[in-house]
């Protein structure tokens, strides 16, 4: 398992050459790319930042979680911090397991809960000039410090 | 003497670093929650819109009614957009 934030263009297939291995007959690659409009915005580019060290802390507790619930190790996550074009991604999770099922699942808790709970922030910019703070929650906050 | 207050170096993200700073240092009374942080800081947003954050201490998520120590690591984490 490995997990960072990092200030430079990704390499998906990297990352699925470091999770396969000739023990698991499944890899999964899921690319988050920046995507040219948001509730019916055109958008231009993202700025995404991070509190980094905890961040990286936050996606190696889900990447472990996922590990103890899908029984695999083979996951490896990158999220980028910086400014953004559309098209170019913003996070690569990598995940193999001996099983197709397994290794989906894995992923896509990973991401799931990324989204939820990992402090990173995008800011999105518009084709009209304007830039706003993104949320992925509609304003709610992390269920555990829920008041 | 035991003093009766402590500042605390705040880390803030986002709107809320647009809004006061990267970074601010916030006096409180010793024993003081989280809660009783996001109120001195809420106060000096004069106003502005700022959505609803939680806090961070040491790098965890915090619940309102926790106490700040005096050297812990504090952030304020507006809602997430990672991903």
């Amino acid at each position: 398992m490995r997990v960072a934030i990092v200030d430079h263009p990704l390499d998906p297939t990297a990352l699925l050459a470091e999770v396969a291995d000739v023990a698991t007959g499944a890899s999964t690659l899921f690319v988050g790319t920046v995507r040219r409009t948001n509730l019916g915005r055109p958008v231009t580019g993202i700025d995404y930042s991070a509190y980094a060290p905890m961040a990286e802390r936050e996606m190696a507790t889900i990447c472990k979680e996922a590990m103890a619930q899908f029984a695999t190790d083979r996951i490896v996550v990158e999220h980028r911090v910086g400014t953004l074009a559309l098209g170019e991604a913003s996070i690569v999770i990598a995940v193999a397991h001996e099983r197709r099922a397994a290794a989906m699942d894995a992923q896509r808790y990973v991401i799931e809960e990324i989204k939820k709970r990992v402090p990173v922030w995008k800011r999105e910019h518009y084709a009209d000039g304007t830039r706003e703070w993104v949320d992925n929650l509609g304003g709610s906050v992390p269920a555990e410090v829920a008041p | 003497m035991t003093p009766s207050s402590v500042t605390h170096r705040v880390l803030l993200f986002a709107s809320w670093s647009d809004a006061l700073g990267p970074q601010v240092e916030v006096e409180l009374p010793v024993g003081a929650s989280v809660a009783d942080l996001l109120a001195s800081l809420s106060a000096r947003t004069d106003g502005r819109p700022l959505p609803k954050p939680v806090v961070a201490l040491n790098q965890r998520y915090a619940r309102p009614a926790d106490v700040i120590a005096a050297g812990d690591e504090v952030a304020i984490i507006p809602p997430v957009a990672g991903g």
